[in-house]
């Protein structure tokens, strides 16, 4: 079975660890991070991934902008977003998802949510 | 041909033929006899054949078999409802399990980030996330005594205008109470909860053994937070003793960096 290459996205390094935690509990999955829109850009554009987890707010680039962007390139476009944020209004996961993000989970996130959403994205058992 | 003139051998064929039809007679009744024992026994296996069971060891054993297999049909229903109530057991264990699991991550994660750093900003950043991500909250603050002073310091605001918060009142109120007792403070409902800075709906102090240095109040959870959960309960007692520390550390460690610049400054002026 390949690697399944998971990036995160998050200013926190609190939720950059708990999801990192959560992941790796997974067979054949590589976690990496980036603490905003724009380092994980850098990321996506140097290597394969199959899944973004990802904050709305963060400094430098959020991750609304950076949704918009991943989709709009048609090298990455295919990579499912989950969004995680506290942003809980439900304006804010419409505009969040018409951007192009695949999943909308509200902070604080269960780390078997986690796992749920990650399993059936990715195809995994 | 019989010569019936001689009266003595007349009689003596009369004798012969009579006994001859005797004889005749004895064997047709005889046979009459055997006829009707044959019809009798006839008729008797004819009886028996239609009333007699077709063959009761087979049978028996047929019954046996359906007793045998209803039974086995019983205990296969059996445990089939057995193994369906295992797998519902595993399956709330495997919830409960994981439950506590998220938590102990929740609290090894907490920990772990509070612990690992000694500059007194970012303690107060990791604070803060870990009352926004981990927790849920929206607005609160972090308040730490200073003893100079006599008034309450704000470390970390999210929501809330520092103006606002009641820093003079350290022997009033609720958050007087937490600082003279060390007791945290959950209200009743969150629900029904009315927004008031000088009565929070959580206040949980920062403890170092008995000593009280701080306070953190949170005002509004998040709005898909309808509740707090047991791993919140257990998350504000570490923030209580470990955030505590780290604060405290952290700031010590601040001030003797500051410090130790200072006189390092001095030191290298009258050297040079």
């Amino acid at each position: 079975m390949d690697t399944k290459n998971i990036l995160i996205v998050d200013d926190s390094p609190t939720m950059r660890q708990l999801l990192t935690f959560a992941l790796k509990r997974l067979r054949n999955v590589r976690v990496t991070e980036a603490s905003n829109g724009v380092e994980g850009l850098k990321k996506l554009t140097g290597d394969r991934f199959d899944l973004i987890f990802s904050d709305i707010n963060m400094p430098t680039m959020d991750g609304l902008k950076l949704v918009a962007l991943v989709r709009k390139d048609p090298a990455i476009q295919h990579i499912p977003i989950v969004m995680i944020t506290t942003e809980g209004a439900a304006e804010d996961r419409q505009r969040a998802l018409a951007l192009g993000a695949t999943e909308y989970i509200t902070k604080p996130v269960q780390s078997l949510q986690v796992l749920n959403v990650t399993k059936r994205l990715l195809d995994l058992q | 041909m019989i010569d019936f003139g001689d009266d003595e051998n007349l009689a003596k064929h009369a004798e012969e033929f009579l006994q001859l039809f005797n004889k005749g007679a004895a064997f047709t009744q005889a046979l009459l006899k055997e006829n009707e024992q044959l019809r009798y026994q006839l008729l008797k296996a004819g009886e028996r054949q239609a009333t007699a069971p077709v063959d009761s060891d087979s049978e028996a054993q047929l019954e046996q078999k359906i007793a045998d297999l209803e039974r086995e049909r019983q205990e296969i229903f059996r445990r089939i409802k057995e193994v369906e109530a295992e797998n519902l057991d595993f399956a709330n264990r495997y919830v409960e399990i994981e439950e506590e699991n998220n938590k102990l991550a929740n609290l090894y994660i907490a920990s772990y980030q509070l612990h690992s750093t000694l500059d007194f900003k970012e303690v107060l950043q990791i604070v803060s996330e870990i009352i926004i991500n981990l927790i849920g909250a929206e607005v609160f603050a972090v308040l730490l005594r200073d003893e100079k002073s006599r008034q309450l310091e704000v470390a970390v605001h999210e929501g809330v205008d520092s103006a606002e918060l009641p820093l003079k009142e350290l022997d009033q109120g609720i958050i007087g109470e937490i600082l003279a007792t060390g007791d945290s403070y959950f209200a009743d409902d969150i629900d029904s909860y009315v927004l008031d800075y000088a009565h929070p709906m959580v206040s949980i102090p920062l403890k170092i053994k008995d000593l009280t240095i701080g306070v953190i109040v949170i005002y509004r959870m998040l709005e898909q937070k309808q509740r707090f959960a047991d791993v919140d309960y257990e998350l504000f007692t570490l923030l209580a003793g470990h955030a505590a520390t780290a604060i405290f550390s952290s700031r010590m460690y601040s001030d003797s960096e500051r410090k130790l610049s200072t006189i390092q400054g001095f030191i290298d002026l009258l050297t040079k």
